[in-house]
């Protein structure tokens, strides 16, 4: 599962960030004399009067905090249904909620996450105006990431051999309390990584949340240009926030699995 | 119950499991009475470990009656949970849980299921270690522990709950030749003490040495059964003779 990470593996990895960074900085035109002339004036425009840079700080504070409770519903969701869908195979009479699992497991994996947030906000609560349209994205996102998060605990769930819920079993305790104890605890510390990795991926999915009228961060970085019409630097920008903490949570992820697989060996 | 010690505790009826086409028992009728000790031997396929994990439920009988203390465990009404907390079970590959220290291995079931409160349980799995000889053991990990001492430590654990018997499934076939005696001395000396047990096992010397009946098992049924000089030294069935004239020569 664990990347092994060499310096040298590192060492390509910075080289490539550099130079996407490069490109994107060409891409805006910051290396053409002209623009080079004017770069300074235009960032003053774009960021700084008006304190425009509020209007990023404040969309990222919308990403962040509809990430997180995302990734809370989606925890939550996706945990229930994996031991729905793991139970069930394993002999607990549950068939309908089995079946439940399974189609929202299927229809929220087999669409994309945008048409669901669209479906979210202007079907199923297009009554509730006064609803805040965040919490619908969150709720749009959380329900979708938890289709994902239920594959992986699943996985991770099935990952553990037979033989630790046939101990709990043996002492008297309970399927569900064999689950808890037992069970659990070890598949969790198997999938961290890559929960991780999904969160990583949900952070990514909330640029749409626009679509539905939400100041997020992509959306600021829109609005930005509206502003000044200016139709390079707020996005690349943007971008490059976006860059700066998706890298930040790929090294958490890194440690982590290091961590992780120094204490399995004891 | 007044004639408890007559009784037999666990009482098996026309025990049958099929596995999909395959018919593991056939028909496995025999009990177990308080202080026997018991062991199954046969050729491998033959259906041991089977009988052994549907005494408690581990594998679902197909059809048959399993009597412990006089309840039938396999009505529909029984509680197998509440049965379970009486029978222990000893596995081939230990099964410790390898995200808890020894103590909590040991102390898990019986705090989670409001038998001691968690002083009183971590007591006692001191105690236990100590009888097992793993007394400086008690907060280690299971990965760091020898083949040895995790199979030492799963019977600790399952000594924990106070059980009427004990089911061994293999105990030792997954164990370095080394590590061997220290486990079979643990189990002597339960047996020793008076536990009843089932074992399952390829170790005829201990079967032997321990055993008060030894079941002979072949093709899920009971080929031969009788004292383990009537079975080992005076054979009287063909199939017995060429089960042990193979594993008696190594």
């Amino acid at each position: 599962m664990g990347v092994k990470t060499t310096s040298r593996r590192g060492d390509v990895f910075l080289w490539l960030c550099a130079a996407v960074l490069l490109f994107l900085l060409y891409q805006s035109g910051f290396f053409t004399e002209a623009a080079w002339d004017d770069f300074g004036r235009r960032f003053y425009q774009n960021f700084i009067k008006d304190r425009r840079y509020m209007m990023l700080v404040d969309g990222l504070k919308a990403t962040l905090f509809m990430t997180a409770f995302s990734t809370l519903i989606g925890l939550a969701v996706g945990l229930i249904l994996s031991v729905i869908r793991v139970a069930y195979k394993g002999g607990v009479p549950i068939r309908l909620l089995n079946a439940f699992a399974e189609c929202y497991i299927t229809v929220l994996r087999g669409t994309p996450a945008m048409v669901q947030l669209l479906i979210w906000n202007f079907t199923i609560f297009a009554s509730a105006r006064d609803l805040n349209t965040q919490y619908i994205a969150i709720l749009a996102f959380g329900l979708n990431s938890g289709a994902y998060v239920a594959e992986i605990f699943r996985g991770g769930i099935e990952s553990i051999d037979p033989g630790q819920m046939e101990a709990g079993r043996s002492l008297g305790l309970s399927y569900g309390a064999s689950m808890r104890y037992i069970v659990l605890p070890q598949a969790l510390r198997n999938v961290v990584p890559m929960l991780f990795n999904e969160f990583i991926a949900l952070l990514k999915e909330t640029s749409v949340a626009g679509y539905i009228g939400i100041d997020d961060l992509t959306r600021a970085g829109q609005n930005i240009q509206a502003l000044t019409l200016e139709h390079s630097q707020p996005l690349v920008m943007v971008a490059i926030i976006y860059l700066v903490i998706v890298m930040f949570l790929t090294g958490v992820v890194r440690r982590l699995e290091q961590w992780l697989s120094r204490g399995r060996r004891g | 119950m007044d004639n408890a010690n007559n009784a037999p505790m666990i009482e098996v009826r026309d025990l049958c499991k099929v596995f999909g086409d395959l018919t593991v028992l056939k028909g496995i009728s025999t009990s177990i009475c308080k202080g026997e000790k018991v062991a199954v031997i046969g050729p491998s396929g033959g259906g041991k470990s089977t009988f052994l994990r549907c005494l408690n439920r581990m594998e679902e009988p197909t059809s048959g009656v399993i009597r412990f203390k006089g309840e039938d465990i396999t009505a529909p009404g029984c509680d197998i949970d509440q049965v379970r907390r009486h029978m222990g079970m000893v596995f081939q590959h230990f099964n410790l849980f390898p995200h808890l220290t020894v103590r909590r291995n040991i102390t898990l079931a019986p705090t989670q299921l409001k038998i001691m409160d968690p002083a009183k349980a971590d007591k006692r799995a001191e105690e236990l270690l100590a009888r097992v000889g793993l007394a400086d053991k008690v907060d280690e990990w299971p990965e760091r522990l020898s083949g040895g001492q995790k199979q030492r430590v799963a019977i600790a654990r399952a000594l924990a709950m106070d059980p009427d018997v004990l089911l061994f499934d293999e105990p030792t076939s997954a164990l370095d030749p080394e590590m061997i005696g220290e486990v079979l001395e643990v189990m002597k000396e339960l047996a020793d003490e008076g536990m009843t047990m089932y074992l399952v096992t390829h170790e005829m010397g201990f079967a032997r040495e321990v055993a008060d009946r030894v079941l002979f098992m072949d093709g899920g049924l009971i080929a031969e059964e009788g004292t383990p000089e009537d079975v080992f030294d005076h054979p009287r069935e063909p199939r017995t003779v060429e089960f042990l004239s193979k594993v008696l020569r190594r």
